[in-house]
C-alpha cells in the first residue's frame, strides 16, 4: 500500500545540513496498522509527513496505492492527497468552523454536492460518537472529542490510508485508549490501512500489527509487534520496552544465584499463556524454580506472558527442563 | 459658560460637515479594504515562499508599503494631487480626498492583514494541505476565516486612523469635520466650532471602536 524507497530528507544547505532521514526503505501492507516508534528527533515525524509529501523528500520515491507521489504535478498531488487522511497531535481543526463544518471541509474542497455532504457528515458523526456536538466549535470540546473530529474529518473523503502523527500524545491515558479503540474499529470496519507514529510503546502494543523502530533517520528494527516486542534485538528497541516494563527485569537479574542455577526468560505466546506448562515440566524433570519477575498482558489481541525464573538443580536437569519447555512452544532465553 | 457662546453655531453647516466626514470615511474604508486585503494576502503568501524570485517580489512590495506608510499623510495628499485629479477629476472636497486616504491607509491595513494571517496556526494550514486543498482554497477557506477576528480588529484600527486622516485633509480643503475645525476654529478663532467638531469626532471614534470590538468578539471562537 505504501512503499518508501531510499527516502532521504535533508534540511538546510551547505555545512549546516542535517539529515532527518537517510536512505530509508519501508513497506506498509494494505489493511494493516503499522506503527513507527522512535525518540523525538529520530525522524519519525519527517517520515510520516513524507508519506503525503507535506515534506518533500530530498531524494527517493514515495509510492502510495501504486502511485509515486514524488513524480506528480501540483494538481495531481492534491487529488492523490484526498485518498490519504491524516490526523495530528494538536488536532489542527478550523477554530472558526463548527464540528459539522470541520468534517464537511474536505468534501467541500472536492466540490461534493450539499446533500451528499450532509449524509456523509451525519454518518461520520455517528461513527465517532459526536452526534450531540455537531454545532459546537472546537474550543468547546475536550481533547479526545477534538481528535474524534479530526478522525471524522480525515475519513470524510473515504481515504485508503490514514496517517496518524502522534495522534494520542496530547491526550490523557484514558482518552488515548478510547481513541486507539476507535482507530482499531475503523481499521476493521473500513479495512483502512493505518500508519501511526508515536513514542509510546503502549500505543504500538495496543493496536499495531507491525512495527518499525526508527533511530537517527533510519529503521533499526522492523517486524510483527509480537516479534519485536518479545524479542527485541536493537538497544533502542530494548530501551522502549524496558521503559514500558520498568526496571523490574533489571532487578530480577540481581537476584542471588549460585553456579548451578540458571536465570531464564520464558515467553508464552497466544493460548499457551494460559497453559500450565511450567509446573507440569517441573514435576516431570524435578527442577525447582523461583519466579523473579512476571507479566501477563496482550499485544493487540494476542495474549502473552513473560516470566523470569531461576531454575535450580544440577546442570542436566536444568538442560532437560529448558529442552522440554522449548518443545512445548515457549521461547527460552538464558540470561546468565 | 467659560466665555463660550454656542448660539453662534451654524448647526446646518456642522451637519453637512458630519455627513461629509462619514462619506469620506465609508468610501475610503471600502476601497482601503478592497485594496489592502489582497495586498496583505499577497505579502503573506510571498513572505512564506521558499523561491528566491518570490522573496524578491516580497522585498520590493515591502519597501513600497513602508515608503507609503512613512510619508506624512499631509505630504501624501499634496504629492498625490496629479494622481487624484486623473482619477476623480478634482483634488479638493470630499471626492478629492478619497484617493489619498485610500493610498495612505491601504498599505497600513495590508500590514495589519499580513500580521493577522501570520497568527493563523500553521498546523491548520498543513491539515488543509494534507486534505488536498489548493493554494486558493487555503486562502479563501482557511486563512481568511481563521484570521477573521484579527482582520476585523485591523480594520477597526484602520478606520479610526482614517478618521484622523480625514481631519488632516481639512488643511487642504478636504471638507468634513476636520475642515470645519480648522477653518472656523483655528483660522477664525471660533472655539465653539472647534470644540463641537472635535467632540463629534471623539464620539465617532468611540462608536467605531465599540462596533469593531463587538464584531471581533462575535467572531472569536477561541
Amino acid at each position: 500500500m505504501i512503499e518508501l524507497k531510499q527516502v532521504t530528507k535533508k534540511y538546510g544547505k551547505g555545512a549546516k545540513t542535517t539529515e532527518a532521514l537517510s536512505g530509508l526503505d519501508l513497506t506498509v501492507h494494505k489493511g494493516e496498522i503499522f506503527g513507527v516508534i522512535g525518540h523525538s528527533g529520530a525522524g519519525k515525524s519527517t517520515l510520516i509527513r513524507c508519506m503525503n509529501l507535506l515534506e518533500r523528500p530530498t531524494s527517493g520515491e514515495v509510492w502510495v496505492d501504486g502511485v509515486d507521489l514524488t513524480k506528480l504535478g501540483k494538481q495531481q498531488l492534491q487529488t492523490q492527497r484526498r485518498k490519504i487522511g491524516m490526523i495530528f497531535q494538536h488536532f489542527n481543526l478550523l477554530s472558526s468552523a463548527t464540528v459539522y463544518d470541520n468534517i464537511a471541509f474536505p468534501l467541500r474542497l472536492a466540490h461534493v454536492d450539499k446533500t451528499a455532504v450532509a449524509a456523509k457528515v451525519d454518518e461520520l458523526l455517528q461513527l465517532v460518537g459526536l452526534e450531540a456536538h455537531r454545532d459546537k466549535y472546537p474550543a468547546q470540546l475536550s481533547g479526545g472529542q477534538k481528535q474524534r473530529v479530526g478522525i471524522a474529518r480525515a475519513l470524510a473523503s473515504d481515504p485508503q490510508v490514514l496517517l496518524c502523527d502522534e495522534a494520542t500524545s496530547a491526550l490523557d491515558p484514558q482518552t488515548t485508549d478510547s481513541i486507539l479503540k476507535l482507530l482499531l474499529d475503523i481499521n476493521r470496519k473500513l479495512h483502512l490501512t493505518i500508519v501511526l507514529i508515536t513514542h509510546e510503546m503502549h500505543v504500538i502494543q495496543s493496536i499495531c500489527d507491525r512495527v518499525a523502530v526508527i533511530h537517527q533517520g533510519g529503521i533499526v528494527e522492523e517486524g510483527t509487534v509480537t516479534d519485536v516486542f518479545l524479542k527485541p534485538k536493537h538497544p533502542v528497541t530494548r530501551e522502549f520496552i524496558q521503559g514500558q516494563a520498568g526496571e523490574s527485569a533489571q532487578l530480577a537479574l540481581q537476584a542471588p544465584h549460585d553456579g548451578s542455577s540458571r536465570i531464564c526468560k520464558l515467553t508464552f505466546l497466544g493460548e499457551k499463556t494460559y497453559d500450565s506448562i511450567l509446573s507440569r515440566t517441573a514435576r516431570e524433570t524435578g527442577v525447582d524454580f523461583a519466579i523473579l519477575q512476571g507479566t501477563i498482558s496482550k499485544i493487540k489481541d494476542i495474549p502473552y506472558g513473560q516470566l523470569i525464573v531461576r531454575l535450580e538443580g544440577d546442570a542436566e536437569t536444568i538442560e532437560k527442563t529448558i529442552q522440554r519447555v522449548t518443545a512445548e512452544g515457549l521461547d527460552v532465553e538464558v540470561m546468565n | 459658560m467659560w466665555g463660550l457662546d454656542f448660539s453662534v453655531l451654524d448647526w446646518n453647516e456642522i451637519g453637512v460637515a458630519s455627513l461629509d466626514t462619514l462619506k469620506m470615511l465609508v468610501a475610503s474604508a471600502v476601497f482601503t479594504f478592497i485594496l489592502g486585503l489582497p495586498l496583505g494576502v499577497l505579502l503573506y503568501q510571498c513572505s512564506r515562499s521558499s523561491s528566491g524570485w518570490v522573496r524578491a517580489v516580497y522585498n520590493i512590495l515591502s519597501v513600497i508599503v513602508n515608503i507609503l506608510r512613512s510619508v506624512p499623510f499631509i505630504i501624501l495628499i499634496v504629492a498625490l494631487i496629479p494622481f487624484t485629479v486623473s482619477i476623480v477629476g478634482v483634488s479638493y472636497g470630499v471626492l478629492g480626498t478619497i484617493p489619498p486616504l485610500v493610498i495612505g491607509a491601504a498599505p497600513f491595513f495590508a500590514r495589519l492583514v499580513e500580521t493577522s494571517l501570520r497568527e493563523v496556526d500553521r498546523g491548520v494550514l498543513e491539515a488543509a494541505q494534507s486534505m488536498g486543498a489548493s493554494t486558493w482554497q487555503i486562502i479563501l477557506k482557511v486563512l481568511l476565516p481563521e484570521a477573521r477576528p484579527g482582520l476585523l480588529a485591523g480594520l477597526t484600527i484602520t478606520v479610526v486612523t482614517l478618521v484622523s486622516y480625514t481631519a488632516m485633509s481639512g488643511m487642504v480643503g478636504g471638507g468634513g469635520l476636520g475642515d470645519l475645525a480648522i477653518r472656523y476654529g483655528y483660522y477664525r478663532y471660533q472655539k465653539e466650532v472647534m470644540i463641537i467638531s472635535v467632540l463629534a469626532m471623539i464620539v465617532l471614534v468611540q462608536l467605531l471602536q465599540m462596533a469593531g470590538d463587538r464584531l471581533v468578539r462575535h467572531f472569536t471562537r477561541k
